[in-house]
């Protein structure tokens, strides 16, 4: 029989190797100053002008470093390449000074003119960069990069000296030190591109370990495709002696099931995702390997108000009120997400809408579907809430699909979709409803609400109102924070008051992180500096 | 032998042929493009996109274009890795997929063979009917059940095995290599014992037992290579079902291998990538199946490979 032959040497074959397996990741990390982490997908490369996504700037903080970096806790901007900056009254021009030691990877100084060099490069239209209007700020960037000047000298950058970088803005840009601790805006080592193809080619062989040049705490050793990217500390480095990590590996992981169950056999210091289902017992059984932390996105619904009978401001305003977010919150997505009845999440950096005209009302609700010419639901016609495949994403529409029978007695249809048939129905404004999320580039409510400008590239409900358009406009000339938090409350007002959207709730980052992992503050972007991560062997017995 | 190949070399073309193009229509029709993101692209950039990866020429224009690439074995560079080839990443990701298909079909070739015969021998017993309902749940058991479950009790409650990983640590392999293989083991268990049961029916199987041949001679010395030739009429697109099919468990598993590129191409539209992957995998089984043609040959004397067509 072979369960009498062969499952016992199958079995003595697993003994065997079994015996083998040394200490874990985990168990050996600390010693060694080696952390795992789980980093989403591959990276699409590692070209901080090209790229766009999470995987690619978790990778890059680490091999570059911008003028300026963000305090881990609380994101103040603080002196990185530069050492100093000084601001012009009128808050349309910075002056920064580079420090003296800050080198690139080889041993090269960092010099004003490689930012020059770089932000011609980030701007030139021939790369492509799709965050080259991080920079738009900056006098005559736009222009530049929309081909319409071709002179970059006019372009507001400029090297005073090897160490003065002069910066001159279109507008007082409050958040402007913000965007230059986006890998965007960083400067790459001149020579090393134009060894590997011009200054504005895209995709050449400069980001491979061995070619890649870089100024931050730690340089490319080597990336083994869909597996793992090590990086190594790097002596160069201006700060290297606040740096203890002495290498960083990340695994792209596609799956977040698989991801957890590297976590829990302690291949992982921290994930970068959690499975939903995982979160409640991790909360009870492992609460010291589960972190919750707010984080600056919006879950919400997109509704296309060109078309009847989301043309109704009365309509979309009984759709939004009439949606349980608390116990979406709290039955669902569980991750201590916050229920949210305005787009901007609440403290981005110290604003707070003020809007109470959507809440969840029932009673209002119905009267205002009725007003709209639909008492109790009659005669509305069945409608499409559209999402991209996910499961969360299902459950949550299920839900509201309901909350929305029982309380307007109107029927919707969900239809899921692959993520890039999602996307170009979405730009297409082929849909009815369609879920949808945002997070912030930059701690400032204008990463979120200038979104809802006429036409603005993400709006994508068809909504316009020329007096938002306004007081965006004018917020952006706005230099005293007070004021400027005032008009974007107001344009907050009449965003919600029009509702061509529908927030839901305000995301949380739900990671799960070994107790060894030390340094790693929580913060609303999510961002680490591994300068300043260690690890660290805590009382608890961890890694199992 | 050689008129054998030549005929089927020709056969294959046309269904490569028919394959590339199919393809290469298809893909371009799916709704959404290779650059469309979350966060919108400007236009502008989006027209220098498709420049850059000459998706702005009229489209039979593409197809020709591309078509001249790949007679001079060019597969392009990948949409979304952009310092990447398509030939660079299946370079990187075939052999790994290849080494593990290898060790499933070898796993699933002993456990399905070994189990197969046992139930041949003394059929309608226990010994036939435990080995053949194991078989039938492990038919029934797709990898994405088996996987996890493994990683749960051998990788997590057991901690003998790696859970993730190829290569990194030692044994990583092991679970892998059992998730892909145990469904190709189950289908080898029916179809050896269906082979066998014919064979030992036939008189010279009788005529051996009648020379006073031991049970195990007749079995191994002359069942055997008779009642093995559905296995091996299964094995070509076995194994090219292992290649094209490893997405799963390389998935589960965290393994670096083309199935993982091949499913994550689609959904990220990766045009070149589709294309190269596709045209491999095809090329792969038309290959595998003539060489599983051969071997049936060899193994069945009865047949010749003029006769095969």
């Amino acid at each position: 029989m072979p369960n009498k032959i062969l499952l016992p040497v199958l079995l003595s074959i697993l003994l065997l190797v079994g015996c083998d397996l040394g200490p874990s990741n985990i168990e050996s990390a600390t010693a060694k100053q080696i952390l795992h982490l789980g980093n989403g997908t591959e990276p699409k490369d590692l070209d901080p002008h090209t790229v766009t996504g999470v995987p690619e700037h978790n990778i890059i903080s680490a091999l570059f470093e911008g003028l300026i970096s963000v305090d881990p806790a609380t994101l103040a901007p603080q002196p990185a390449v530069a050492e100093s900056w000084v601001i012009s009254n009128d808050g349309k021009r910075y002056t920064f000074t580079l420090r003296d030691n800050s080198n690139w990877s080889n041993g090269d100084p960092v010099t004003a003119d490689d930012f020059v060099w770089s932000w011609q490069r980030m701007l030139s239209p021939a790369l492509a960069s799709e965050y080259a209007y991080q920079l738009f700020t900056v006098k005559n960037a736009q222009a530049f990069n929309h081909g319409e000047l071709k002179d970059f000298s006019q372009v507001g950058v400029k090297a005073i000296n090897s160490k003065t970088l002069v910066i001159e803005l279109e507008n007082p840009t409050p958040y402007f030190l913000s965007l230059l601790a986006h890998y965007s805006t960083f400067a790459v080592h001149p020579p090393t591109i134009l060894a590997f193809g011009e200054r504005d080619q895209a995709g050449t062989l400069w980001t491979r370990p061995g070619n890649l040049v870089g100024n931050g705490p730690f340089t490319l050793d080597s990336w083994r495709l869909n597996y793992i990217i090590r990086v190594k500390k790097n002596p160069h480095y201006w700060d290297h002696e606040t740096v203890r990590l002495n290498e960083i590996l990340f695994y792209p992981i596609d799956s977040a099931l698989t991801e957890e169950r590297m976590f829990r056999t302690g291949v992982l210091h921290a994930t970068s995702s959690t499975p939903l289902d995982k979160i409640a017992s991790y909360q009870t059984n492992d609460p010291d390997k589960i972190s919750i932390d707010p984080y600056l996105g919006t879950y919400y619904y997109r509704l296309n108000v060109t078309e009847k009978p989301l043309d109704d401001v009365r309509v979309r305003r009984a759709l939004s009120m009439s949606i349980d977010r608390q116990a979406i919150t709290d039955s669902i997505t569980k991750g201590g997400q916050i229920p949210a009845f305005t787009f901007t999440p609440p403290n981005t950096q110290g604003y707070f809408a003020n809007n109470n005209s959507i809440r969840y009302d029932l009673a209002l609700a119905q009267q205002l579907l009725s007003e709209a010419g639909f008492p109790n639901g009659e005669g509305f016609p069945e409608i499409e809430l559209t999402y991209n495949t996910s499961d969360g994403h299902r459950r949550i529409a299920v839900a509201i699909q309901q909350m929305w029978k029982l309380a307007l007695n109107i029927n919707v249809r969900l239809s899921n979709q692959d993520w890039k048939v999602y996307l170009s129905r979405i730009q297409a404004l082929d849909y009815s409803i369609a879920r949808a999320a945002w997070i912030g580039d930059y701690p400032d409510p204008n990463t979120f609400l200038d979104m809802f400008v006429t036409d603005g590239g993400n709006n994508q409900t068809g909504w316009s109102n020329s007096q938002y358009d306004e007081l965006i406009a004018s917020a952006a000339s706005e230099a005293d924070e007070k004021k400027r938090y005032k008009i974007f409350q107001q344009a907050e007002n009449l965003l919600m008051d029009e509702s061509p959207i529908i927030p839901i709730y305000t995301y949380t980052r739900v990671l799960l992180k070994h107790p060894q992992l030390k340094g790693w503050e929580p913060n609303i972007l999510d961002i680490h500096p591994y300068k300043y991560v260690y690890l660290e062997d805590s009382t608890i017995n961890g890694g199992q | 032998m050689i008129r054998f190949f030549l005929s089927r070399l020709l056969q294959a073309m046309p269904v490569i042929f028919i394959v590339i193009t199919a393809t290469f229509f298809l893909i371009r029709s799916a709704p959404g493009g290779p650059f469309d993101a979350d966060k919108v692209v400007s236009q502008e950039v989006i027209e220098r996109l498709n420049e850059r990866y000459n998706l702005d020429a009229p489209i039979h224009q593409q197809y020709f274009d591309y078509l001249s690439h790949l007679i001079r074995g060019d597969f392009g560079p990948s949409f979304r890795y952009t310092n990447r080839s398509v030939t660079e990443m299946i370079g990187a990701g075939l052999p790994i997929t290849f080494e593990l298909a290898i060790y499933a079909i070898m796993i699933a070739l002993i456990i399905g063979i070994s189990a197969g015969m046992l139930a041949a021998v003394r059929p309608n017993t226990a010994q036939d009917y435990i080995p053949m309902s194991l078989a039938m749940t492990g038919i029934c058991m797709p990898s994405f059940l088996l996987g996890p479950l493994l990683v749960l009790v051998f990788g997590i409650w057991l901690q003998w095995l790696p859970v993730s990983g190829w290569g990194y640590s030692p044994g990583d392999k092991i679970l892998p290599a059992i998730t892909l293989g145990s469904t190709y083991a189950a289908y080898i268990a029916r179809l050896t014992r269906g082979g066998m049961l014919e064979v030992l029916n036939q008189d010279y199987i009788r005529t051996a037992k009648a020379k006073g041949l031991s049970t195990s001679k007749i079995i191994f010395k002359h069942a055997l290579r008779g009642g093995l030739a559905p296995v091996v009429a299964f094995l070509g697109p076995a194994i090219a079902g292992l290649l094209a099919g490893s997405f799963v468990v390389e998935t589960i598993f965290q393994i670096p291998g083309l199935g993982r590129f091949y499913v994550q191409a689609a959904f990220n539209r990766d045009y070149t990538m589709i294309m190269g992957t596709t045209i491999l995998l095809s090329c792969l089984i038309v290959f595998l199946n003539m060489l599983s043609d051969l071997l049936a040959v060899w193994l069945n004397p009865r047949l010749t490979l003029d006769a095969k067509h």
